[in-house]
């Protein structure tokens, strides 16, 4: 209906393309805001309600809340644009890894970590390691550490947010440009963040944990659904245009020549679209220039790339352990209503990675093809190439969709970490070590809110500095690395009695330390896909910097673990009780 | 807190499987022979795009397995324990 609407506003005039896009857009977020603010009519009233909805949540929002919290503007925006300046090997290198290692997570800690929440009532991560650790002071060092790795996330979603939009809405507002507002006709990212940031706190404010979860739901459908019809209507869309253009090939024995006949379906589409993808896009290994396809029209940046180590891929599939410590996964584990809820979640996972990433990853080696034409701005920023693509390939009024699911892919990753800051300082350090009984649950709900408001407000602010500039997989790599290098400290917390306080607080150090060193080396990010290199034999291995942190951890951990105190019987024989 | 019941065996036998079709997955993931093919499968995937999504279809099914043969024991009894967020000794 809204869309019979639109069109017809679009068919009668009435509208220019940009206002078209922003009226499907100011709909959906107004409906996000509707759903936030139902859900809050289900608040039980509790602390333990809004911060983990009453353990209640089954299987079916379970899968979708932790899907669409771990698929963010990382996903869409920053595999879209890491495949166009890299190749289809990002696919391997991080989703179907991804696939692996985050069920392995889910099930290895999420189940675990779940049962002894609610027999033991955590709320945090901290609160948990306080327990386990007998060390009350340990959550004073992790919880900071937690939250500086938090931030660099959620400007990723900040950030892709602004930078997909003001692609795809690039030239639908020239009076922005005659204003100074603008410098491309678009939607100013500082705008679209603003916006984003303000709908996504309004319904975390009033819904919680609970209405985190449904908006999770409905916008993971919501970006899933039009992510499929996004990669319909850009392949058939681009193979249509590259026949009119005269820039289609076919093969007619054996020789290869411009292709007149227009295609006849999306099956014939995606042929047309995908042959002309170069070689450079298609390998992981050195491409040569008599590897090309000669009549590509692709420019020549397209043609050649560097060779990538296989022990950098190796390494790169350490990054995914990062889910199994981000705070905001292990809130959404709490919330589970059974053990048994975790199973759909376990097994779906990797299918739903393969559904989001792989139309993403072939609409970015398409976007190298030669086929469109993508303009030197676009060319040099890769997270806008999604946007662009979406922009120039489907209608005003499906592109207005197009980019509603994919604020939805970035707000229902925003959400949940806005929601598991606010958690962390409320119950880590307020409740902590104010006292329980000192707030009622009113008081705590309260405190919750004031926070939440209190770190959009500051993540807004970040997202308008030059961080803003850094390419968003890069950083978001960064901020994973960091996730990642905890993993180990969460996984003999859970499986080795034998840890003890010292040791974690050794790991915890050691991971800090070394990251820190590694991210300084890499000027903060600045030099992009930098490693850490390693002689062997005769030869140099490049590495991803998040093996050595990780490795260095566990040593550090276990190490230290083996030569110190171990806690208490009664912690012991709470956590690892006798079997038999 | 005292004890919990021992997994059987068929539980036990199942999970060494699922760990072990799991490091197989790691390691048909490092697929380095796959690394100069620029075939397109079935016309229109790159070949190592459609073997890691073979790899993610293939984990789907592994994680079936584990969810449904090897599934931990007792933890659906988890209830809400007296010593709630006990905080232990100072570091």
């Amino acid at each position: 209906m809204i869309a019979q609407i639109a069109a017809d506003a679009a068919d009668s005039a009435l509208l220019s393309p940009g206002m078209i896009k922003v009226i499907i857009i100011s709909v959906y977020l107004g409906l996000l805001l509707c759903l936030g603010v139902f859900s809050s009519r289900l608040f039980r009233g509790t602390s333990e309600d809004y911060l983990l909805a009453s353990h209640s949540i089954g299987p079916f929002l379970l899968l979708m809340s932790l899907f669409g919290t771990t698929m963010t503007g990382f996903a869409l925006v920053g595999s879209t644009g890491e495949s166009f300046a890299e190749g289809v090997g990002v696919y391997g290198m991080l989703a179907s890894s991804s696939g692996i290692i985050h069920s392995l997570c889910f099930f290895v800690l999420g189940v675990k970590l779940w049962s002894w929440g609610k027999k033991y009532g955590y709320t945090t991560q901290a609160g948990f390691f306080r327990d386990r650790l007998d060390s009350d002071k340990f959550g004073l060092l992790l919880v900071p550490i937690l939250v500086a790795l938090v931030v660099p996330y959620l400007l990723v979603g900040v950030i892709s947010a602004g930078k997909a939009i003001e692609g795809a809405t690039r030239g639908d507002f020239p009076w922005l440009i005659e204003s100074g507002f603008s410098e491309t006709g678009g939607i100013p990212p500082w705008v679209t963040g603003l916006v984003i940031c303000i709908v996504v706190l309004v319904y975390v404010f009033f819904g919680g944990m609970r209405g985190t979860a449904w908006a999770n739901t409905f916008q993971t459908l919501v970006f899933m659904i039009l992510g499929v019809v996004a990669f319909y209507l850009i392949a058939t869309s681009l193979a249509e245009k590259a026949v009119a253009d005269g820039r289609a090939h076919q093969f007619v024995d054996g020789e290869r020549i411009v292709r007149t006949d227009p295609p006849t379906g999306l099956w014939d589409s995606l042929h047309i679209v995908s042959q002309e993808i170069p070689k450079a896009r298609r390998v992981r290994a050195e491409v040569a220039i008599e590897d090309q396809i000669e009549s590509v029209e692709a420019p020549p940046q397209f043609r050649t790339r560097e060779r990538l180590d296989p022990w950098m891929f190796f390494t790169y599939m350490l990054i995914p352990f990062s889910v199994g410590m981000f705070p905001h996964l292990f809130q959404h584990w709490l919330t589970a209503k059974s053990a048994k809820a975790f199973k759909l979640s376990i097994v779906v996972h990797p299918i739903f990675i393969l559904i989001v990433w792989v139309p993403c990853v072939l609409i970015g080696v398409w976007a190298t093809t030669g086929l469109i034409t993508i303009p030197p701005p676009v060319a040099g920023d890769p997270n806008k190439v999604l946007g662009f693509m979406v922009k120039s390939l489907s209608g005003d009024v499906l592109g207005g969709f197009l980019l509603a699911g994919i604020l939805a892919a970035i707000m229902s990753s925003l959400d949940s970490q806005f929601l598991c800051i606010g958690t962390m300082f409320t119950s880590d350090i307020v409740v902590h070590y104010g006292g329980k009984n000192r707030f009622s649950d009113r008081q705590i709900v309260l405190i919750s809110r004031c926070f939440i408001v209190a770190v959009v407000a500051v993540t807004y602010f970040l997202s308008l500095t030059d961080i803003a500039q850094t390419r968003v997989f890069q950083l978001g790599i960064w901020c994973f690395s960091g996730f990642s290098s905890l993993f180990p400290l969460a996984f003999l917390a859970v499986y080795w009695r034998g840890l003890s306080k010292w040791g974690a607080y050794a790991g915890l150090l050691t991971a800090v330390s070394v990251w820190f060193t590694l991210f300084y080396s890499s000027e903060f990010g600045a030099i992009e896909n930098w490693s850490v290199d390693l002689p062997m034999g005769d030869r140099t291995i490049q590495t991803m910097p998040v093996a050595t942190i990780f490795l260095a951890t566990i040593v550090a951990t276990v190490v230290v673990s083996l030569i110190t105190p171990k806690p208490s019987p009664t912690t012991l024989a709470k956590f690892f009780p006798v079997k038999g | 807190m005292g004890t919990v019941s021992p997994p059987t065996p068929l539980v036990i036998f199942m999970k060494y499987l699922v760990v072990g079709l799991i490091l197989v997955l790691v390691v048909l993931h490092q697929d380095v022979w796959n690394w100069d093919n620029d075939r397109l499968v079935l016309g229109f995937i790159p070949m190592t795009l459609a073997y890691h999504a073979c790899i993610s279809i293939a984990a789907s099914a592994v994680w079936l397995l584990a969810a449904t043969k090897a599934w931990p024991a007792d933890l659906d009894n988890a209830e809400p324990s007296k010593q709630q967020n006990q905080v232990g000794g100072d570091a």
